[in-house]
């Protein structure tokens, strides 16, 4: 049985009439046609689908799309304006903290989370901020700096 | 050579290589748009699943794919008798499609379906009626080769090798290198110790799972779109799979999200396309993350017993070496690997007699495979261990005995090869500076140092590097990017030849239907023997635009040079053309496009037959060396091991872009943790994987990640594209066992098991 959900994504008004056991992972990706956000394990235990609900970071994989309804889902397309990257976007392009990319846009939302949250976080809370993201390329340290450059900047 | 060397003496003329440029892909990985192989879809696309065996040893008494086909929504299922009888693989062709008279691991491909959708696809998979016979498993190596063991392959004699393998019962194959009179040498040493190791098998983890996307066309034509590290050899196996002809195949090497050795043999590719054919609709095929951690290929575990015979004064005067590569059901790349870490297991150190036997076992668990470092970083846990407990009896300091004993330039491998630059010395002496090797430091800490050597030179390449209209340049490579960076390296390699500046390169990498042969991103070779490609090819257009740019300019080639896109006569900069001018002359007016191209191939060392058996390699070049020292700090209550500092140096040639040699440094060394503290693929008694989720397989998060300062050393290879050597997997292989070696010295707890666990640390800590 399908049911209607009305939420904003990246601040556009989205209806979709879905069955209400499909994640929001998977509504975005395969309905809404947004493959930024990726799936690495479907478990909860990556982070790499991560997404911002009404500025908090969550598992799109684990959030069933009925309980979006209402709420601003942000993404990683949702960052960039105007043809120009968002300041942590260029960050992580500027310290070389990204490799394969595959865990990139759920990591960049997790550093939107933390900078916002705490605009000039110290290391410790940066690695932590990060430690539900995992990544198997940079060892994360070029992460930690790109994050930590926007120390005290508005993101 | 002496072009390259003429360059690496000009080095401090780059313009180009050597410099931090940003990556050319970052900014579409940053933003989302970049592709990967589950971002892509097609109208009427299907499903693809597979059916994997229960019993990890089993002979299959009948498959029955006809009730999945009745299922609505189901439009292929298939075994293998419905494909060709055949088999694959890297040196030994024992690989089926699916799974064909035997299974041999729990998670074997038995059988696969296709659906409208997934969840149709995994019904499906419940209607195939399986039955199999049990046979007696063999988990053990050690019961592997006794001869009560069941033969897992019953018929290897007839399977097809690359190379002359040396088999008995279930090894697959063994590997020897012989030098000197090794039992003579250890007799006349003043001291002889042994020490016996084992590594445990881990998996590569990248955060993208193993896809692709395959569709078959009614002309015969198979197309994929794959998560993969080597398109070129996905085209072989495939073709030796289902007997199709290469060139009707063409695979697409997408984004790949990581791949560390585990995306270059076939996981989903030829399955995909088995299904496409039958489906006449592209088919999806993408793992699940369970399927990822039980049926793919990870890194071989091992059993390595070391001896060597030592002076008083501390030389290392013979080793020997047995070791055990647990290669489960196929032997995929095992027997390269079992052969390659044996190579590996002098260590970079200058050992005058030694005899190393390295097995390659099967046994009933998933086949192992690449996985970065190919055999050296259970090698180098096994003696880099062994060094520390060699140091600590004959007392002396571990860093002076390794620098006793380190290679120099000239000095030559296991088999025989001249290695002409070997940083290992500068790399140790600078380490142990930057840690303080030395100092004192607080309770329950304790700094480990570690030492390596590797390859980044072997097999072929080619490139291909085309002049456009407007004067700008598109490299064309084989070589995939899967996160490495060869995409910035190999742009900035052609633009440094060419005189242009990187924003006038493009580079279009690995679609077989476009971009010339590599064979595999792996062994460390990109930067070396695909630069090396890329920088002739890109010599080879510069000549052809100099000839040109001389007609027009009344002088002889040689007169001319390129600098920033202008072409100028060496002393008279007023006499110039542009590179836009070029371009358009050779499309519009005379002579016709300009395109450079070149093919490597790393020969010519030929191993003595009676010094080198088994082994399944031709010649290597690019030797490659590093140190890492860590500190670590012990909880004494739990045995959690934090490593708190680490540094790591390597010797990479000449760095063609440092912030991406700092990124592999640091990337690694992490995986290095990883490996050495708490990943294991951890199997039940009926060889059933136990941890197949990512979080009970658990891989370093940014908290269990210390703060790394890499270091690089550049001892330019004279046979390296401006110098350059390579770095990607040595950066894992010295620190499993620098960090064994700093516990040791924080507690006096010797671990010579992988992993280095807290409850196995705790236990000892107990017995204290």
């Amino acid at each position: 049985m399908k049911t209607t959900v009305c939420f904003f994504l990246n601040g556009e008004k989205q209806v979709v009439k879905v069955e209400p056991s499909r994640t929001l992972l998977d509504v975005i990706r395969k309905d809404l046609g947004l493959t930024g956000t990726k799936k690495g394990c479907g478990d909860g235990d990556c982070g790499g689908c991560t997404v911002l609900i009404d500025g908090m970071p969550y598992n799109s994989c684990l959030v069933l799309i009925p309980k979006v309804e209402g709420k601003e889902v942000t993404t990683i397309e949702g960052l960039a304006e105007n043809g120009q990257m968002h300041p942590i976007q260029q960050a992580f392009v500027n310290h070389g903290a990204i490799q394969c990319g595959f865990c990139t846009p759920g990591m960049i939302m997790s550093a939107k989370y933390i900078l916002n949250a705490n605009p000039k976080p110290t290391e410790k809370e940066i690695r932590q901020g990060i430690s539900g993201n995992l990544c198997r390329c940079t060892g994360y340290q070029k992460i930690v700096e790109a994050i930590g450059s926007l120390a005290g900047k508005e993101v | 050579m002496g072009i390259l060397l003429d360059a690496v003496e000009k080095g401090t003329l780059f313009n180009v290589v050597g410099k931090r440029v940003p990556r050319v892909d970052a900014a579409e990985k940053a933003t989302g748009q970049a592709v990967y192989v589950d971002d892509i879809s097609f109208p009427h696309m299907l499903y693809g699943k597979v059916l994997r065996s229960p019993l990890a040893h089993a002979r299959i008494k009948k498959v029955d794919v006809s009730r999945a086909l009745r299922l609505p929504g189901v439009k292929v299922a298939i075994s293998a008798q419905d494909l060709p009888d055949t088999r694959h693989g890297p040196f030994i062709y024992d690989t089926p499609v699916l799974a064909r008279g035997k299974v041999l691991y729990v998670g074997d491909p038995v059988a696969a379906v296709a659906a409208v959708d997934e969840d149709t696809a995994l019904e499906a998979l419940a209607l195939i009626d399986v039955e199999y016979e049990e046979l007696v498993p063999v988990f053990d190596t050690d019961f592997a080769m006794s001869p009560e063991a069941p033969l897992l392959h019953e018929n290897q004699e007839a399977y097809i090798k690359t190379f002359k393998a040396i088999q008995k019962g279930n090894i697959c194959s063994r590997t020897t290198f012989i030098e000197g009179d090794v039992e003579e040498a250890l007799k006349r040493s003043d001291y002889v110790f042994e020490d016996s190791f084992t590594t445990q098998m881990v998996q590569q983890t990248p955060i993208e799972t193993n896809g692709t996307v395959a569709a078959y066309d009614i002309s015969g034509r198979l197309t994929l779109w794959t998560s993969t590290q080597a398109p070129h050899l996905m085209q072989i196996r495939i073709s030796d799979g289902l007997l199709i002809p290469i060139n009707k195949i063409r695979v697409i090497g997408l984004r790949t999200g990581g791949g560390f050795g585990g995306k270059v043999e076939p996981k989903t590719q030829i399955i995909a396309a088995a299904l496409a054919q039958r489906a006449g609709k592209p088919v999806k095929l993408v793992l699940t993350r369970k399927e990822e951690f039980t049926a793919t290929s990870p890194r071989h575990s091992s059993k390595i017993t070391v001896k060597s015979g030592v002076s008083r004064e501390g030389k290392i005067l013979a080793r020997t070496i047995k070791a055990v590569y647990d290669t489960g059901a196929y032997a995929d790349d095992g027997p390269g690997i079992a052969g390659f870490g044996g190579m590996m297991s002098l260590g970079p150190y200058k050992i005058p007699s030694y005899r190393i036997d390295s097995y390659c076992v099967y046994t009933n668990k998933m086949g192992c495979g690449a996985f970065r470092g190919f055999g050296n970083p259970q090698a180098a846990f096994a003696t880099e261990s062994h060094m520390d407990m060699v140091a600590e009896r004959i007392g002396i300091d571990p860093v002076e005995f390794r620098l006793k004993n380190v290679l120099r330039n000239g000095d030559l491998s296991v088999g025989g090869i001249p290695m002409p630059s070997v940083g290992v010395k500068e790399c140790l002496e600078k380490t142990a500076k930057a840690a303080g090797w030395g100092k004192s430091l607080g309770k329950n800490r304790g700094m480990g140092v570690a030492c390596l050597q590797h390859i980044s030179g072997v097999l072929s390449s080619s490139a291909i590097v085309r002049i456009n209209g407007d004067g700008t340049a598109t490299v064309f490579t084989g070589a995939i990017d899967i996160g490495q960076g060869s995409d910035t390296t190999l742009t900035q390699i052609a633009a440094e030849e060419l005189g242009l500046p990187m924003e006038a390169v493009g580079i279009v990498a690995a679609d077989t239907a476009s971009t010339p042969y590599n064979w595999a991103v792996t062994a460390s070779r990109i930067t070396r023997t695909n630069g090396n490609a890329v920088r002739l090819a890109a010599a080879d257009a510069k000549r052809q635009i100099l000839e040109l740019a001389a007609r027009f300019l009344d002088v002889t080639p040689e007169e001319l040079q390129i600098m920033e896109g202008q072409i100028t006569v060496k002393g008279s900069p007023e006499r110039t053309l542009k590179m836009h001018d070029i371009g358009g002359i050779s499309h519009w007016a005379t002579r016709g496009p300009i395109i450079g191209n070149a093919s490597v191939m790393v020969e010519g060392h030929k191993y003595d037959p009676e010094k080198v058996k088994g082994f399944p390699f031709g010649t290597m070049a690019g030797f490659v060396f590093g140190s890492h020292i860590v500190e670590v700090e012990v909880d004494e209550s739990t045995g959690r091991v934090q490593v708190v500092d680490a540094v790591a140096a390597h010797d990479v040639g000449k760095a063609v872009n440092p912030t991406g040699v700092e990124g592999q440094i640091q990337g690694g060394l992490v995986q290095g943790l990883g490996y050495a503290l708490f990943e294991e693929i951890v199997y039940d008694e009926k060889g059933k994987v136990i941890n197949d989720t990512m979080l009970d397989y658990k891989i370093p998060t940014a908290l269990d990640a210390p703060h790394i300062t890499p270091l690089i050393v550049e001892e330019t290879d004279p046979g390296g594209p401006f110098g350059a050597k390579g770095v990607g997997e040595p950066t894992l292989v010295g620190t499993a066992p620098a960090i064994a070696n700093a516990v040791k010295r924080a507690t006096g707890i010797r671990i010579k098991d992988l992993p280095l666990s807290m409850e196995k640390l705790w236990r000892e800590m107990k017995k204290l």
